[in-house]
Parts: structure tokens; C-alpha cells; sequence
């Protein structure tokens, strides 16, 4: 026995030294490649840090608490933007959040056949992917129309309520809030559903047996043990409304001034990078360079909040 | 032996709060679900009226015209929009699928969890943080080297690497879906490593690939904050990489916030492009998945 498998491998012919060279340089572009997603994260943030940096040295961080926004004294400061970002993302997933889990729930327990849920849940998945200056342009013409007559009646009625307090312009901060709702709606939802399909059966199955009703046994059973994946999908959706450009850009205005009502328009920091970046020159790019790097830093925590949940909810 | 239940003990009465409350629960879920397809069916149906309304052949093959004249169309939109996505699937593809390659074929847990969240995480950095960081590399590079500015090239960097997550978490998918019998018979035969991934696994895995890139491409296309500043626009045929280039996402936009309504109408008939190429291939993706499955 012995001998025979030592004549085998006498037979078997070794690898050649271009064969293992070979072999060797693929596994190490792969691996180079790889590093490289990771490195173009840091490169992003390294790039946008070093073009902002006379920004950062003039302003330092008295940048996010200033209001002034003055090209022609060099004067800049973030503030309305930041506000505008925050205020227009948690107005839309103030929207988004219940009818986007609302529809998670209706698309993931049975309410419906199994062929109209897959043909709602491709038509949701859609909604995600139509391009947002389209949802801009459709903001424009038919949303803004809507809800400046809606406006109008929250003002005269409810005028009172600082939220109220100014007549709509037409742009505003709503409508902002409102198109963000749409956009981030499919990804709570697709996320959402994600987690409650993947709550073990027999959870549901105990729920029913002890006699719950279906409402009873998704509101106590499945929604709590599906939380942590719901809240990572608003997290997720909280990222992309706060970076989200076009069609809030489109619908909220632009006007680089803090105001309590949400009939008046405002500014986001996307929108302000997306209307003064091709004309800008000088310290003014270093100052949009900074209030780049202002929103890339929120965005980022906020999906490594979400991505850090995700990989927790998938370690159980 | 016959058990003494009252009558009725086990149904529930329907007029109890439980289950009315049960019903109204399911009434809500139905408005949710009828709120949420509300806006999509709208702005379908909207972007489809209207864009047909404005679409005709020469769309495709003039340039756009003066504001207030009619006629004309946005081929150079067309052409600027294919040459730029082309830019970015030259540069993501390769490197996505290289990426890809790693992390589920030679990567030892550690390094593959952290790329994973990396690319998670470039997936989720806002469009125009890639417009801006295209401008500091590409467009500012070019102004140095006195080649130009605002160009296809930085464009299409820029819409690199918006895709480049996309392609690496689709491939990352597919490759990993591909059987391990696959490899270990292409090794057990006596195969480098090489030879297995380009000539068993890669193979097998091409349908999801490329349907993968497809998507991403689609996505791309309709991208527009990226390419404000490192694009641009211009009204001409595009004939260099290093000239501002139009795009069919920045026409859109240019076009639909002018007062002009023959411009107006231009927008409508481009958004009908864009929603109908990323339905298309929308379709076809989920067909195609559908086929293997």
C-alpha cells in the first residue's frame, strides 16, 4: 500500500511556478481590490477634509451654531441647513414611519393572495428606484399645488400654532418633508417586512394557540421581536433622507433662513451644495467643501448606527 | 365523557372589543398599503401622460432648442448619459466583481465582515458627497493639469462610485449562492485557484452579474446631484471626455425649473426615459431571477 501511493504521487505532476504565481497575484489583486472599498470610504473623507480645510481653519466650529451664509463678505455658517436637513428628514419619516410599517405588515402576513403580495411588493421596490429628480419634477407640478391649497387652509385655521404661522409660498419646508416620506416609505417598508418574516414561526404559532387575535399577536409578538430590524430600516431611511438631493432641492425652496413654520421655505445642506457648488469659487468652495463634510459625517453615523444594529439583529 | 364546555366558549364573539379591534387593525393596514402605492401609481401615471404627450423621434437625435421655439430634443443628453454611465461600469465593474471575488472565495471572516460594512456603508453615503469628493479628484486635477474642469470624466467617476457598492453586494450575493460542490470538484480535479473562479465559478455565477450591473447601470443613469458640479451640462454633442457633458438626469432638472414650457415639456419626455429604462430593467431583473430560481 505504502509503495502504490508514493508512485501516485511520483505520477501526480506538481504545480508548475507560473501556475503558483499565477494563483498567488489573482488572490492578491482580489484582496487589494477589496481593501479598496473600504480605502474609497476613508479617501472620501480624507479628500473632502483636506479641500475644506481653509474653511475649517477660518471657521472652526463656530461654522454649524452661524446663520450667515455671505459669499460676498466670505461669510458662512451652516445652521438653517443643519436645521433644514434635520427638521424636512424627521418631518418625512414622521410620515413614513407608520404607513411604511403599516404596509410591511400588511405585505408580510397573509391579508392578501401570495401573487398580489409579490406584485405589491415589486411595485414598492419600484417606488425606491424611480430617480429622484423625477420625483421632483412630479413635486413640482402636482404636489406643491396640493399642498400650497392644503397650506393655505392650515394657515387661515391654524394659523396661531407657530408651525402654521406663515402663508405657503409654494415650496417649502413640507412639501420637502412630504416627498422625502415617499422616498424613504419603500425602505422602511422592504426592510420592516425583512424582520417580521424572519420572526420564527412558532412565535406566531404559540400567540394564535394562547388565543390572541392576529392584531393581538402582531402588535405584542411580532412587532417587539422584530424591533430591532424596524429600527434599523428608519435608521437606514433616516441616512438617505438626509442626504437625499434632488427632489428636495426641487421642492423646499431655498431660502437660507431658520423659520418655526413648516409653510415657509427653507434649505437643506444637499440643496445648498447642489445650487452654489457650480458657481462657487474660492473660500466659498472650501465653505460648501466643509458643509459636505458636515453632512457626511451625520450620514455616516447614522448608518453605522443602522448597520451596526443589522449586524447585531443577524448575530442572534 | 362529554366535556362540559358553555355553548359558544371557544368562538369569539364578533361584536367583542378584541375583535373589532382586530378588524379596524386590518382596515388601517389596507389604508397603509393604499397610501404607500398612492405616490407611485401618481407619479407613473403623471410622468407616462405627460411624457408621451411630449415624445417624438427627433427627441432623440437633436439638440435641445432655444427657450420658447419648438422642436428639438436632447440626444446629446442621450449620448452624454451612456457615455458617462459607460465610465462608471468601465471603472466599477472590474473592481466590484474583483472585490467580490475576495470576499466570498479567499477571504478569512475578519477582513470580508469589515469590507462588508464598508460597502454598506458607501452604499449609504448621499449622492452628492460623491459629486463633491469627483470634483476635489477629478475635476480639480484637471484644472491643474490645465486639461479642462467640469468633464465626462468626472462624471463618471462620480457615478463609479455610486455603483460600485451595488455591483460588489450583487456579486457578493450571487457568487455566494453558487454551489460549493461547484469548487470543490473544479479543485478536486486539480485546478489552481484562478482556473476555479474564472472557469467554474465566475461562469455560473454571469446571469446574476450581470443582472446586478444592469441594475446598478439603471441607477446610475438616473443620478443627478453627482453630476451638477462635475458634469455640468452643455448644449452641444459631446465630443470630449474632458468637456462639460449634458446628462438626461441634469436636463430634467435644468429644464423642468425653467418657465419655459417647451423645456417643460423636454423634461417630462426625459423622465419618461429614465422611468421607463429603470422599469424595464426592473422587470427584466426579476424575470430573469424568476428563470433560475
Amino acid at each position: 500500500m505504502a509503495t502504490n501511493s508514493e508512485s501516485l504521487q511520483s505520477a501526480i505532476k506538481s504545480r508548475s511556478e507560473i501556475d503558483r504565481t499565477l494563483d498567488r497575484s489573482f488572490v492578491w489583486m482580489t484582496r487589494v481590490f477589496a481593501l479598496a472599498i473600504a480605502g474609497t470610504l476613508l479617501w472620501i473623507a480624507l479628500q473632502v477634509t483636506v479641500d475644506s480645510w481653509p474653511a475649517i481653519q477660518k471657521f472652526g466650529a463656530g461654522f454649524l451654531a452661524s446663520t450667515a451664509w455671505n459669499p460676498v463678505k466670505d461669510d458662512y455658517g451652516v445652521l438653517p441647513q443643519v436645521y433644514g436637513t434635520l427638521v424636512s428628514s424627521f418631518i418625512g419619516l414622521l410620515l413614513a414611519i407608520p404607513i411604511g410599517v403599516g404596509t410591511a405588515v400588511l405585505l408580510s402576513e397573509d391579508f392578501l393572495p401570495g401573487k398580489v403580495r409579490i406584485v405589491l411588493v415589486f411595485l414598492v421596490e419600484l417606488l425606491a428606484a424611480i430617480p429622484s429628480v423625477v420625483y421632483g419634477v412630479w413635486g413640482i407640478f402636482v404636489l406643491v399645488p396640493i399642498l400650497t391649497n392644503l397650506g393655505r387652509w392650515l394657515n387661515s385655521t391654524l394659523g396661531w400654532l407657530p408651525i402654521f404661522s406663515t402663508p405657503p409660498t409654494g415650496p417649502g419646508m413640507l412639501p420637502a418633508g412630504v416627498i422625502l416620506a415617499i422616498m424613504t416609505l419603500p425602505i422602511i417598508t422592504a426592510i420592516s417586512r425583512d424582520a417580521l418574516i424572519s420572526v420564527p414561526p412558532s412565535l406566531r404559532q404559540a400567540s394564535l394557540g394562547l388565543g390572541a387575535t392576529r392584531w393581538e399577536t402582531i402588535l405584542q409578538v411580532l412587532i417587539p421581536s422584530a424591533f430591532s430590524g424596524i429600527v434599523s430600516a428608519v435608521m437606514l431611511a433616516l441616512g438617505r433622507a438626509m442626504g437625499e438631493t434632488m427632489a428636495v432641492t426641487m421642492l423646499i425652496g431655498n431660502s437660507n433662513k431658520i423659520s418655526a413654520s413648516l409653510l415657509a421655505p427653507a434649505n437643506t445642506i444637499s440643496s445648498l451644495l447642489a445650487n452654489q457648488f457650480s458657481e462657487a469659487s474660492g473660500l466659498q468652495v472650501a465653505a460648501l467643501m466643509y458643509a459636505a463634510l458636515v453632512l457626511f459625517v451625520l450620514t455616516l453615523i447614522v448608518n453605522i448606527l443602522a448597520e451596526y444594529i443589522v449586524l447585531r439583529v443577524k448575530r442572534i | 365523557m362529554t366535556a362540559h364546555f358553555p355553548e359558544r366558549s371557544l368562538t369569539r364573539d364578533s361584536m367583542s372589543g378584541r375583535t373589532l379591534f382586530n378588524t379596524f387593525m386590518t382596515g388601517v393596514a389596507f389604508v397603509c398599503g393604499g397610501l404607500a402605492l398612492l405616490p407611485l401609481l401618481a407619479v407613473l401615471s403623471y410622468v407616462l401622460i405627460q411624457g408621451f404627450s411630449s415624445l417624438n423621434l427627433s427627441i432623440f437625435v437633436e439638440l435641445p432648442p432655444a427657450p420658447l421655439r419648438q422642436g428639438g430634443g436632447f440626444g446629446n443628453a442621450i449620448l452624454g448619459t451612456l457615455l458617462m454611465v459607460g465610465i462608471g461600469a468601465l471603472i466599477s465593474v472590474p473592481v466590484g466583481v474583483t472585490a467580490a471575488i475576495y470576499l466570498t472565495e479567499f477571504s478569512s471572516g475578519k477582513i470580508a465582515r469589515w469590507v462588508r460594512f464598508a460597502t454598506n456603508i458607501l452604499s449609504g453615503v448621499p449622492s452628492i458627497i460623491a459629486g463633491v469628493f469627483a470634483y476635489g479628484i477629478v475635476v480639480l486635477t484637471l484644472v491643474k493639469l490645465n486639461l479642462g474642469s467640469y468633464s465626462a470624466l468626472g462624471g463618471g467617476f462620480a457615478l463609479a462610485i455610486l455603483m460600485l457598492p451595488i455591483i460588489v453586494r450583487t456579486t457578493d450575493e450571487s457568487l455566494q449562492l453558487v454551489s460549493q460542490d461547484l469548487r470543490q470538484a473544479s479543485v478536486g480535479l486539480g485546478a489552481t485557484k484562478f482556473q476555479t473562479v474564472t472557469q467554474v465559478v465566475l461562469p455560473s455565477a454571469i446571469p446574476a452579474i450581470v443582472t446586478g450591473a444592469t441594475l446598478a447601470i439603471a441607477r446610475a443613469a438616473g443620478e443627478t446631484a453627482p453630476l451638477l458640479f462635475t458634469a455640468l451640462f452643455s448644449p452641444f454633442w459631446p465630443d470630449s471626455l474632458f468637456k462639460p457633458t449634458a446628462s438626461l438626469a441634469v436636463l430634467v432638472y435644468n429644464f423642468a425649473i425653467s418657465p419655459f414650457k417647451n423645456w417643460q415639456s423636454l423634461a417630462w419626455a426625459a423622465s419618461l426615459i429614465l422611468v421607463l429604462m429603470v422599469l424595464i430593467t426592473s422587470i427584466i431583473a426579476r424575470w430573469a431571477t424568476r428563470q433560475k430560481a
